[in-house]
């Protein structure tokens, strides 16, 4: 299943990172990432870290979401 | 960084539904095809269909590895576990159906077969098996064949083996829409086959079908802003590539993975179950890698059958759009996730399991 939360980097060893959500940890294999530094998040499928996440990718796609957001958004949540 | 939650976000959720509902056709309808469990998943986990409009159809390909996976391919992991090697596996593949049984019945009758999560357990349980044949039956798409490829080009232990039933969506669906099985106005592409081949991968399909083809994640607002740009493309007629997960694929993709995968496999056809020989769309061990590969170290001479489908199990329709799970006579009857009957029932990312737990068009 591909529903892969990103998650926290916590520490980075020769073949591996260690991983963080929510509290729990693991480990995932990091041969399929070029770089890799603690503090990024990344997605771990099947064991492996496959990519890291674009921090600033997801700030501007949050960025579209104004235009989006109506004025009475809160009266409806 | 935006949370998970946001991208659950009931107020953006509502706006963008507003959205696609100024922006849907008001007649025609508009059939919109994804190729991943695991968004089929998540629209029916979360009920998206019914905030839709009635006129825009979210439609289920094939988009589930363990039900493409034709029987000759179990049967060969049947052979290998009979063998008295141990065989590790991805959970979904245990229950697949087959004419001799599946890997579970096997096991019942004493086969040593485990399942795995990653090819990094498989070294673990090689290690610990020093003695001792062990075979990784490795099963998926572009997404999982990379780590099998890192598995293989980190150098495995000499007692694991490899038996490869990885298989390519974009030359796939390429090929179902070019014969006409599959006919959909736009895709949605999967999000993370996409982080490994990058969202440029899928151009040439916008380029041959005139579709929109927008590469989405997994949350509501991923989804529905995949569905709103492709309302937008079809209204103003000018079908492009899109990506509203760029937060995690690239237009190119993972060039590691890339490289991992082009120096393990190389591009063979490939049967899909239920939809026959399609090539260019499966991944073989290279020859270089015999000694690895259980197909060699086993001798195995397994060759695809003709029925590849239970008789009565309608799940290549079901992976080509052409009918959804409860218009197969057996679904929640004869076929039911306790007793799958179809290859479709058995995955969590097969189409008719999902349409059981969730009901498809309602949560
Ligand atoms: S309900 Fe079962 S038998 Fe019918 S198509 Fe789905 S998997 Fe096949």
């Amino acid at each position: 299943m591909c529903l892969a939360v990103p998650m926290k980097v916590t520490a980075v060893t020769s073949d591996e990172v260690v991983v963080e959500l929510h509290g729990v940890t693991q480990r995932a294999r990091r041969d399929l990432l070029d770089e890799v530094a603690v503090g990024d998040h990344v997605i771990i499928h099947a064991g492996y870290a496959l990519t890291v996440l674009d921090e600033a990718e997801a700030e501007s796609t949050w960025a579209l979401f104004d235009e989006l957001q109506p004025g009475d958004a809160d009266a409806q949540s | 960084m935006p949370s998970l939650e946001q991208y659950q976000s009931r107020d953006l959720v509502a706006a963008l539904v507003r959205e696609i509902e100024r922006l849907a056709p008001v007649e025609a309808p508009v059939k919109i095809m994804h190729v991943c469990g695991s968004h089929e998943h998540s629209l029916s986990q979360w009920g998206l269909r019914s905030l839709l409009p009635p006129q825009v159809e979210l439609i289920a390909g094939p988009g589930c590895p363990v039900c493409v996976c034709p029987e000759h391919e179990v049967r060969e992991a049947l052979a290998v576990a009979r063998r008295g090697a141990l065989l590790l596996t991805y959970g979904d593949m245990l229950r697949v159906p087959t004419s001799e049984g599946s890997l579970l019945d096997a096991a019942a009758q004493g086969a040593d077969i485990k399942l795995v999560y990653s090819p990094a357990d498989c070294v673990r349980q090689a290690r610990e098996n020093p003695g001792r044949e062990v075979c990784f039956f490795a099963v998926g798409f572009e997404t999982t064949a990379a780590p099998t490829a890192a598995l293989v080009q980190a150098g495995p232990p000499a007692n694991l083996s490899v038996l490869t039933a990885h298989r390519l969506t974009p030359p796939a669906m390429a090929l179902l829409l070019r014969s006409g099985e599959i006919e959909v106005d736009a895709l949605i592409a999967p999000g993370h086959v996409s982080v490994v081949i990058g969202a440029e991968a899928w151009r040439p399909l916008v380029t041959e079908f005139d579709l929109p083809c927008i590469v989405a994640g997994f949350e509501p607002v991923d989804l529905l802003l995949a569905v709103r740009e492709i309302l937008r493309q079809l209204r103003q007629e000018n079908a492009a590539l899109g990506n509203v997960y760029r937060r995690l694929v690239k237009p190119h993709g993972s060039a590691k993975a890339q490289a991992a995968l082009a120096r393990t496999f190389d591009v063979r056809p490939s049967v899909w179950r239920g939809l026959g020989e399609l090539p260019d769309t499966g991944l073989l061990l290279q020859e270089r890698f015999d000694e690895l590969n259980a197909r060699v170290r086993f001798d195995l001479r397994i060759s695809a059958e003709s029925a590849e489908m239970p008789a009565g199990c309608q799940c290549n329709r079901v992976m080509l759009g052409q009918i959804k799970p409860p218009e197969c006579g057996l679904f929640r009857s004869a076929c039911h996730p306790l007793r799958p009957y179809g290859p479709c029932m058995v995955s969590q990312e097969g189409t008719c399991y999902i349409w059981h737990q969730y009901g498809g068009q309602v949560a």
